[in-house]
């Protein structure tokens, strides 16, 4: 190995050390470039504070035919005694987790979402800059001393994407069967504007699945011989085409899941009357 | 139509430098080394500069322009405001060997640690007919013009000296990914990436996408691939199981190949 090895003075230093061009400013960038982070910051703490709220209320979580994405599935025997508002309801549940749980259900099935998007190429760009600084903006100096990136524990961790993928496409398959429960009322099949939510919300997460690195490589992308395998050829162009867009992807089906839980909450406390088309 | 432009250019050598402002005749239409030049041929004959093709094909004229790593060629003055001071300062990665002149020659260290193209010997010698599917990924790796500007501005390296030991940079992870997905390359370099060239530092906080003159998707098309790649032999225990390692013609072995020891491919 040739390549340089800095000094424990220079190492101190970071950008300023060695036989660098001596500019002290830790950037001469004059553009906004801290309103990206900031933005992204405030978006993604907002989102976070939210759901964890949302995730640790254990309440109005079920108006009837709506169930909440952030409690799908159910797996507690809790959810056949939710509370709604004043009312006590009976949520749909797999029952796997007895009466010894006490908490919210919400906490046993959320580690799916929240690691596969703590693991997505695209937010660990985002949080990497807004919340970790490292760095902040594309040229603009990082505040650590020291950095290792994703070569070591714990972030290697994040080399298991791909499972958190195959876990989130079973998510959105049972989202997908909440949504299609959205049209059955006690009356019978129906459509409300919650149904709309829940549709619109499945949706957009199997784009967001659909997208994925780790789909775009499971796909086709580890293969050498395209010409070889052109349904899996065809498949990675597809999977290609919506991975440009993960970022968008990304962040309108982020919000859009809080909203969809925020409108399953409203009409479960009774705050709002959810219109019925049908 | 011309009109005085405000430079402040970075002068200096190892031993330190400093940032002096210029006001120099520039003309519409030109570009940021153009009033360099400018500069050079009527205030400052001694002022150090690289270039070479004009025309952001030869990867020469890196430096930083107000703060963002850029070709200095394709860096138009009519994208700044009128009266505006433009700062430019050679590239902050590098050691600086004088004015906007840097020492890069940790990027050649680099190249030629690379494993190159190894075919077996059941392949057919080159040159292989092969399916325009099958190296349409690569071509868009074959743009790099070798201007070393995602080298500069990874913060891999740019903020930490010490990682330049231990890490290749995005231009490199685009050469390994383009090794590893010919459809004739027999030889494995995934471990290599992954334990030898620090492709494990990436963050894949696009930088090195964003800077790049070529519009190559590099953290897209090359370093999450590779990390997916490098994710099948190394993390993934399902894939291993199966034996879904693309080793089908291979593996050539690394362990006796040393850097330099063969031609660059």
């Amino acid at each position: 190995m040739t390549a340089t090895t800095a000094s424990p003075e220079q190492q101190e230093q970071g950008w300023r050390s060695g036989p660098r061009a001596a500019i002290q400013a830790r950037t001469l960038r004059k553009d906004r470039w801290w309103a990206e982070p900031t933005i992204t910051g405030v978006v993604l703490v907002s989102f976070i504070a939210y759901s964890t709220w949302a995730a640790f209320k254990n309440a109005d979580y079920y108006a009837h035919p709506y169930l909440s994405p952030f409690y799908s599935p159910c797996l507690a025997t809790i959810c056949e005694s939710a509370r709604a508002g004043s009312q006590v309801v009976h949520a749909p549940t797999v029952g796997l987790f007895g009466p010894w749980w006490v908490i919210s259900p919400a906490i046993i099935v959320l580690i799916v979402p929240l690691g596969f998007r703590m693991s997505c190429y695209y937010y660990r760009k985002a949080y990497y800059r807004a919340l970790w600084q490292s760095p902040p903006a594309c040229a603009v100096a990082e505040p650590h001393k020291r950095y290792r990136g994703e070569s070591r524990f714990p972030l290697i961790l994040h080399n298991a994407h791909r499972y958190f993928f195959y876990l989130g496409l079973l998510f959105n398959g049972i989202l997908t069967w909440d949504a299609i429960e959205g049209f059955h009322f006690s009356n019978g099949w129906g459509m409300g504007f919650g149904s709309l939510m829940l549709t619109v919300n499945a949706i957009l997460l199997w784009t967001y699945s659909l997208s994925c690195h780790s789909c775009r490589h499971i796909v086709g992308g580890r293969l050498k011989h395209f010409s070889r395998h052109p349904l899996r050829f065809k498949a990675w162009g597809f999977v290609s085409k919506l991975n440009a867009h993960h970022m968008r992807f990304a962040w309108v089906s982020l919000i859009f899941v809080a909203l969809t839980d925020l409108y399953v909450r409203l009409v479960a406390s009774g705050w709002v009357h959810d219109p019925r088309f049908f | 139509m011309s009109y005085d432009l405000k430079l402040r250019i970075w002068r200096g050598d190892a031993n330190g430098g400093q940032l002096r402002d210029y006001v120099v005749q520039a003309e519409e239409g030109q570009v940021v080394l153009d009033a360099v030049h400018r500069t050079q041929a009527t205030q400052a004959n001694d002022l150090a500069v690289r270039w070479n093709c004009k025309a952001g094909k030869c990867g020469s004229c890196s430096a930083e322009v107000n703060g963002m790593p850029r070709l200095m060629c394709m860096t138009r003055l009519s994208t700044f405001e009128p009266g505006e001071t433009i700062t430019i300062t050679p590239l902050r990665t590098f050691p600086v060997i004088r004015d906007l002149v840097t020492d890069v020659s940790f990027n050649y260290e680099r190249a030629r640690q690379v494993p190159p193209f190894t075919p077996t010997a059941k392949q057919p010698k080159a040159p292989f007919t092969m399916f325009q599917a099958d190296v349409e990924r690569s071509q868009e790796f074959r743009k790099c013009i070798e201007c070393w500007l995602c080298q500069n501005t990874c913060h891999v390296v740019r903020d930490h000296e010490e990682n330049k030991a231990a890490f290749a940079g995005p231009r490199f992870f685009i050469r390994y990914a383009e090794l590893d997905m010919h459809p004739n390359d027999a030889l494995d370099r995934k471990d290599y990436v992954q334990d030898e060239q620090g492709l494990g530092y990436c963050n894949i906080t696009k930088c090195c996408t964003e800077v790049c003159p070529e519009h190559i998707k590099i953290t897209d098309n090359a370093i999450i691939p590779m990390k997916e790649r490098v994710a099948d032999v190394k993390y993934d225990p399902l894939v291993r199981f199966l034996g879904r390692r693309s080793r089908r013609n291979g593996p050539e072995s690394l362990k006796d190949w040393a850097p330099g020891a063969h031609h660059h491919a």
